[in-house]
């Protein structure tokens, strides 16, 4: 499947501080792409570089194969939604949505309230803006607030405005700016859903930059974890789950923050440390690693133990909810199966691919 | 050819940023070293040609009498107008202030007609001043005669002309004063109020004294700075009701600027003169933007 | 409680004195606006006319230039109004939410001009206005108020307040930088706009340092500077007209400030920045 849009060794300087370092991504035609890390570790950057808001200091970008350095960001025809959403407050939702096409279908001079009307075609494009700016909003549920102004709107509704007006002009690509991080936790699931239906029915490449690692897990088919300005691992979510290259994305990645084990924790690793996740971890008598139970949390089907090693690494592992927990301070033995092992070099961090 | 990124950004900002930062160049960069070089010159304005003149327009300034007495008019208006001023634009912000809890409609009444002369041409109403201080039409020659005490010449006894200007001063800045002082008195939590009532400090005079004479120090500091510049460039009244008059006993900077300058010409000198002027200002305004920054660091 | 009301009447009649004073220039300029020639020039204290003269009203609007000196003063003070905007406003916006070399500099030359009162370039912009025979022309008014490092300084303030995340919107919507300052920067700036807009129209309708210099054609006068043309012209034996003629100049002003108390205020308050 060809790219849609390509970053090669792509460096971002300000100042002294080096932002971005020799970054390559590749995102294919109709995929859906997330970006993937802490603040401030240049996911963006990138992304606003895709968009052409930002330009690159070394390196190339490249949109359906071709060079795209020296265009702005309308000329390159990406849609971008905001995590602030970035609605204009003084113009309706209807505005809002069609400002886009205004800018593209009709001339300076058309765009004048009422002088504009005189000017030959102006009123075709109204039209057509008029009707395509009406099945927009109507997709999107907007249809009863198209007179309103953003001040007027919930987080939801300023959110589907955003999208709305990035769907209305037919883009070659979507680029998403943490979107949902403004939204309480039960919209943001919605949302999610909503967004990865609109990335189905459009069929566009969707790039979709996020720190949460729950919504890009859900929603992508390839995750980009960018740490340090570098690009850690690039892959689909199963395999960054399952191989993640490094310590910082095995860290990164998965819903319980995964334990680190060193020689002596009850282990024989020599001079690696082991990555273990917590829901691959759970009590067996028969278990080889031994801990000292200090707290449970019971969730309803699963119960989250903390223990301690005898080193006194801190150490988490999933019980199944039905299972009898012991009177804190007790010796627990903890048993995990061998494939779930993750060893990494202990200086460098790098996956070790010799695990057991 | 086609620009770069990066050409097409600069020519953008060059664009757009350009022709103000052109025009402040041209009407006020260039004319102030215009100015300050002519003032060390004996131009006139018309001549072809001019001489270097060294200091002289600055000592003739400093040491004629009458480039003597614009000096002490304007620093002893100045000296006037801001105690009482800013006193009573306190006084007033105060009173209103408190009148607002029981009275709010009065009291929003009276800040409108406090604030009036601040919106209003100050030459028209110095017209009407003029009328008002008529020697023998006016209301308060008039009422002064009614009340049998002697008449005076407000506006052309030497002695009493710059008294009289220093009074319409007041006049038109307590209103001014007076919004500056209520906003720092809007900003002063009222729980504080409550804590010194708590602390036994209930009285309203021992409550200025123990709250709000210290919440609004910097609003004072403030409030000083900014009449002290305005009334330096004092000019609409001195030139619409005496034309620094009579004998100069009203004579201020700006109004001997527009007359040395604009009336007799003398170029060189009337450039001195904005010098010196421009000196006392910048020294009031680099005050003032401390005290801005104080307030700021106090809140 | 007894001592709470006497307070409260002691300051109410101090206030009251205090605005007797601030009104009483107000008063007297109305009172001889409508009295009778005779009323006027008389020794006795009367603020009420007898009956109502109203053709002190007519005579200063139909037989004296102040009509002429009103749409001077208008075409002025919307002249300088427009340019000011017009210049401002971009260069606030490439200040406050675009990155260009020399950025700082020209920050640093809006409050540098801060600093500068206009009495300080009047020669130089009187002798290159005589050299180029700008002299006595509208231009010659409103030319030189056009750079207004305050007007600069207010809007980058506000706009620096905007997220930029807006102006990516717009830019990614494909508006030109120009159409975003005019479509969106400018439209959302508009509460500092209407604060420059009173403080900028009061300076120069109140304005009579700089008319006095640049125009000595009595058709171009604007209110104060044709208030005397008209006071030195009738030698004080026409008070009742010159009155009416104050009253008609400064009741624009007036009213808007009645009608949009704060607005007004906020606005002229503003320039207490200025320097």
């Amino acid at each position: 499947m060809s790219n849609i849009l390509e970053l090669r060794d792509v460096t971002r300087v300000f100042g002294d501080r080096t932002v971005l370092d020799r970054v390559s991504i590749s995102i294919r035609q109709g995929s859906f792409t997330t970006l993937l890390g802490a603040s401030g570790c240049g996911k963006s950057t990138s992304l606003r570089i895709m968009a052409g808001l930002d330009r690159p200091s070394g390196g190339d970008v490249l949109l359906d194969g071709k060079t795209v350095s020296g265009l702005t960001a309308y000329e390159r025809n990406v849609a971008m939604v905001f995590q602030s959403y970035a609605l204009y407050p003084h113009l309706t939702v209807a505005q809002n949505i069609a400002l886009p096409l205004t800018m593209r279908h009709l001339s300076t001079l058309g765009r004048v309230p009422v002088l504009g009307s005189l000017v030959p075609g102006a009123s075709e494009a109204r039209r057509m803006i008029l009707a395509k700016v009406g099945e927009t909003a109507e997709a999107l549920g907007l249809g009863e607030l198209l007179d309103r102004k953003p001040g007027q709107l919930s987080g939801g509704q300023k959110q589907r405005v955003a999208l709305g007006r990035a769907l209305v002009r037919d883009p070659s690509l979507f680029l998403l700016d943490e979107p949902l991080s403004n939204l309480d936790a039960r919209l943001r699931v919605r949302m999610r859903s909503e967004i990865s239906a609109l990335h189905r029915r459009t069929g566009k490449a969707f790039i979709y930059v996020t720190h949460d690692q729950t919504e890009a897990m859900a929603m992508a088919d390839q995750i980009v974890v960018m740490i340090g300005g570098k690009v850690a691992q690039a892959g689909a979510p199963r395999e960054l789950y399952e191989r993640p290259a490094n310590r910082d994305v095995a860290a990164f990645v998965g819903h319980n923050a995964i334990n680190f084990l060193e020689q002596g924790d009850g282990i024989e690793i020599g001079n690696s440390v082991a990555g273990l996740r917590p829901e691959d971890l759970s009590p067996d008598t028969a278990g080889t690693l031994s801990a000292r139970l200090e707290s449970a949390e019971y969730l309803g089907s699963e119960i989250v133990l903390g223990l301690r090693s005898a080193k006194g690494t801190e150490i988490r592992a999933i019980a199944p909810g039905d299972y009898a927990v012991p009177a804190p301070g007790s010796e627990l033995r903890l048993g995990f199966s061998p494939r779930k092992l993750h060893l990494f070099d202990a200086t460098t961090g790098a996956r070790l691919e010799t695990a057991a | 050819m086609r620009l770069s990124p990066d050409q097409r950004s600069a020519l953008t900002s060059l664009w757009l940023a350009g022709p103000a930062t052109l025009a402040m160049v041209v009407f006020i960069f260039l004319p102030v070293a215009i100015v300050a070089v002519l003032s060390f010159t004996d131009y006139q304005f018309g001549a072809s040609s001019f001489n270097w003149s060294g200091l002289d327009n600055y000592i003739k300034l400093f040491t004629s009498s009458i480039g003597q007495r614009a000096i002490t008019n304007t620093l002893l208006y100045v000296a006037i107008v801001i105690p009482f001023s800013v006193g009573f634009g306190l006084f007033v912000a105060i009173g209103l202030h408190q009148m607002s809890t029981w009275a709010p409609r009065l009291s929003n009444v009276m800040k409108t007609v406090y604030f009036l002369p601040v919106a209003a041409t100050l030459v028209a109403m110095s017209v009407a001043w003029q009328m008002v201080l008529h020697p023998s039409l006016g209301i308060v020659n008039q009422s002064l005669a009614a009340l049998g005490a002697a008449p005076q010449n407000w506006l052309s006894d030497r002695g009493l002309v710059l008294y009289t200007l220093a009074m319409i001063g007041i006049w038109q800045s307590i209103g001014y004063n007076m919004v500056l002082f209520l906003a720092g008195l809007a900003a002063i939590p009222s729980d504080l109020y409550d804590a010194a009532e708590v602390d036994g400090a209930g009285s309203g005079w021992s409550r200025f004294w123990t709250v709000t004479w210290p919440m609004l120090g910097p609003t004072t500091l403030f409030v000083m700075v900014v009449t002290a510049t305005n009334a330096f460039r004092v000019f609409e009244t001195v030139a619409t009701m005496t034309k620094g008059g009579p004998a100069f006993a009203s004579d201020t900077l700006v109004y001997a600027l527009y007359r040395e300058g604009f009336v007799y010409f003398k170029a060189g000198y009337a450039s001195a003169i904005t010098m010196v002027f421009f000196v006392f200002l910048l020294v009031l305004t680099l005050l003032q933007f401390r005290v801005v920054e104080k307030k700021v660091h106090y809140r | 409680m007894s001592r709470k009301i006497l307070g409260r009447s002691v300051q109410t009649l101090l206030l009251s004195v205090g605005a007797a004073f601030i009104l009483l220039p107000f008063v007297w300029m109305l009172s001889l606006s409508v009295k009778p020639r005779d009323e006027i020039f008389t020794t006795d204290v009367h603020f009420l006319p007898s009956r109502f003269e109203w053709s002190n009203f007519t005579f200063a609007l139909t037989e004296t230039d102040i009509p002429l000196f009103l749409w001077n003063g208008l075409v002025m003070v919307a002249g300088i109004l427009v340019f000011q905007i017009l210049f401002a406003v971009p260069c606030a916006y490439a200040l406050a939410q675009r990155q260009f070399a020399g950025r700082s500099l020209v920050f640093g030359l809006v409050l540098g001009a801060l600093l500068v009162p206009f009495h300080v370039t009047a020669i130089p912009i009187f002798l290159g206005f005589a050299q180029i025979g700008l002299l006595n022309t509208f231009w010659a008014l409103i030319i030189p108020f056009i750079p207004t490092a305050f007007g600069i300084f207010l809007f980058r303030q506000f706009f620096a307040q905007l997220p930029s995340d807006l102006f990516d919107a717009a830019r990614v919507d494909g508006m030109s930088e120009t159409s975003i300052v005019w479509r969106i920067a400018f439209p959302l700036a508009l509460p500092a706009a209407t604060a420059f807009a009173i403080f900028s129209v009061t300076a120069h309708w109140n304005d009579l340092f700089w008319p006095l210099i640049a125009t000595t054609d009595p058709g171009l006068a604007t209110p104060p500077r044709g208030i005397l043309y008209f006071r030195d012209q009738e030698s004080g034996d026409n008070v009742g007209p010159l009155m009416a003629a104050a009253v008609i100049t400064t009741a624009p002003l007036v009213i808007a400030f009645l009608l949009a108390q704060r607005k007004f205020i906020q606005g002229i308050a503003s320039g207490g920045l200025k320097g």
